[in-house]
């Protein structure tokens, strides 16, 4: 269930990396874990993250959780629509994009601790 | 993100059934409970326009009894147990001498000698402690704590009676708000009281642990197709919060008295004595330094337990509850405030983790149902 075209973190988020881009949300498993969604503050576009950074925070009506950043870069877009209705977080978790960021050093060597889609659902089982 | 090892806490009678219906199970006050099922915000919607059905088996028992039980329960709660008829309960502080909250409790009068208390159910040990304590040397009453013999299903919202009427004999409709009877539901030998903690009418069905899943079954199959689903403790914390009901351990506790929870109608005050009467007779007669509020966030953040509270940029206190209301679609709170700044539409401010955010006092409860 968990896409392949993706990698992940232990700490459930998803980052899809094209080139040196990489798109980053949360997993099903985080959504399924927080909740019915209500609130999503996201950085500005030029924030500097090193891999582990915060990078914004998720609420759902029962908690708060801080989203972290699954490599090192520079945000170069931010998605304002899904502030708008974070929602969709919890109806298509693994469509609902937060950042895009430009990735500094290697994209695949630096990154080799990405988890791809089988390791993943082992963690969450 | 974890999941809570749950080898060491206690289980409800329910407990299976919630697992088997695939619900989020946390640890609440030493309970392995569910928490939600199908998500906060559905069953807490489900409650405000047609039912939902809570497990809330957690909650603690305790029976006072003899033919002093009326003094006994006179003296450790605020309430005038002396106005309650045989059927009837309402709701009470368990008072320190300070006038605070050892526990809050609901009074049900069972016979003329014969009172059940109900309270949180992690306090079941400090509150049996503390009333067999202050209940010694008041004559012929004796406590003990029945929580193991009681089951506690709560079925909540507008279409609760329509559910569970054909499941039983019992006239719900003559159940008055507040009092209770006893009866078969789903062939169980049950006590039925027309309480809860949702801002709904509804009913709470005490059930012998043995047939508790028979009753959770019969109301389920009953009730789905009027659209009642089951509920967890999410949901019946941000219903009671719309409906203000204070909740122990965030809204009130040892340190809050019961004027500045601003719960004075739950004191009896022509009663002779209770513990904290001239705590609280003195606050009635000179006032309060601070009360509860309820308020709203103005700006886009939602206040949480333990948050900050600034006025005119001083640390004034915390948020005790608060959430993103589901209903109401707003985030909401309460908060204790300095005195002269409770009237509805004071602004003050909220530490959201760093960041100030404007918020203003409104008239409590946020919802009352028509």
């Amino acid at each position: 269930m968990y896409p392949v075209d993706l990698k992940y973190t232990k700490d459930h988020e998803w980052v899809k990396i094209t080139g040196s881009d990489a798109r980053v949300g949360i997993t099903d498993y985080a959504q399924k874990q927080l909740g019915d969604v209500v609130y999503l503050e996201l950085p500005e576009v030029g924030r500097q993250l090193n891999k582990g950074d915060a990078f914004g925070t998720i609420e759902s009506v029962k908690a708060v959780s801080e989203l972290y950043s699954p490599v090192s870069g520079e945000v170069t877009e931010v998605n304002r629509a899904l502030t708008e209705r974070p929602e969709a977080v919890n109806a298509n978790p693994h469509e609902s994009w937060m950042i895009v960021m430009k990735i500094t050093g290697a994209p695949g060597i630096d990154n080799d601790d990405l988890l791809d889609a089988g390791q993943y659902t082992e963690l969450t089982k | 993100m974890s999941q809570a090892l749950t080898g060491s806490l206690k289980k409800t009678p329910l407990n299976a059934r919630h697992r088997a219906a695939g619900a989020r199970m946390v640890e609440y006050g030493g309970w392995d409970m569910p928490v939600e099922y199908s998500g906060i915000v559905d069953e807490h919607l489900a409650v405000r326009s047609r039912a939902g059905l809570f497990d809330v088996s957690h909650m603690g028992q305790i029976e006072i009894a003899g033919r002093d039980a009326l003094a006994a329960v006179q003296h450790i709660t605020t309430n005038d147990a002396s106005r309650l008829a045989i059927g009837q309960a309402h709701y009470s502080a368990l008072p320190t001498p300070e006038g605070t909250f050892v526990d809050d409790v609901l009074t049900y009068r069972l016979a003329d000698d014969h009172y059940l208390l109900v309270v949180n159910a992690a306090n079941i040990v400090k509150d049996f402690t503390w009333i067999v304590k202050h209940i010694a040397g008041m004559g012929d009453a004796a406590a003990v704590n029945t929580s193991s013999r009681y089951a506690l299903i709560a079925v909540q919202g507008p279409v609760a009676r329509e559910v569970l009427q054909p499941l039983t004999g019992i006239s719900l409709g003559d159940i008055k708000y507040y009092w209770f009877t006893t009866g078969e539901v789903a062939g169980v030998r049950v006590t039925v009281s027309r309480t809860g903690y949702t801002g709904e009418d509804g009913y709470e069905i005490f059930v012998p642990p043995a047939s508790a899943e028979r009753v959770w079954d019969a109301v389920l199959a009953a009730g789905r197709p009027a659209g009642l689903v089951p509920a967890g403790l999410g949901a019946r914390d941000t219903l009671r919060l719309e409906a203000a009901m204070r909740l122990f351990g965030n809204d009130i506790d040892e340190t809050t008295t019961v004027l500045e929870a601003d719960l004075g109608w739950t004191v009896g005050w022509k009663k002779a004595e209770f513990i904290g009467a001239e705590v609280l007779r003195r606050q009635k007669q000179e006032g309060v330094s601070r009360k509860i509020v309820g308020f709203e966030v103005l700006d886009r953040a939602i206040a949480r337990h333990g948050y900050d509270v600034y006025v005119d940029g001083v640390k004034a206190g915390t948020v005790t509850s608060g959430t993103q209301t589901p209903y109401l679609k707003k985030a909401i709170g309460m908060a204790y405030l300095p005195i002269d700044r409770c009237a509805p539409g004071t602004a003050f401010e909220i530490d959201v983790r760093g960041r100030r955010v404007r918020a203003e006092v409104v008239p409590l409860p946020f919802y009352k149902r028509k």
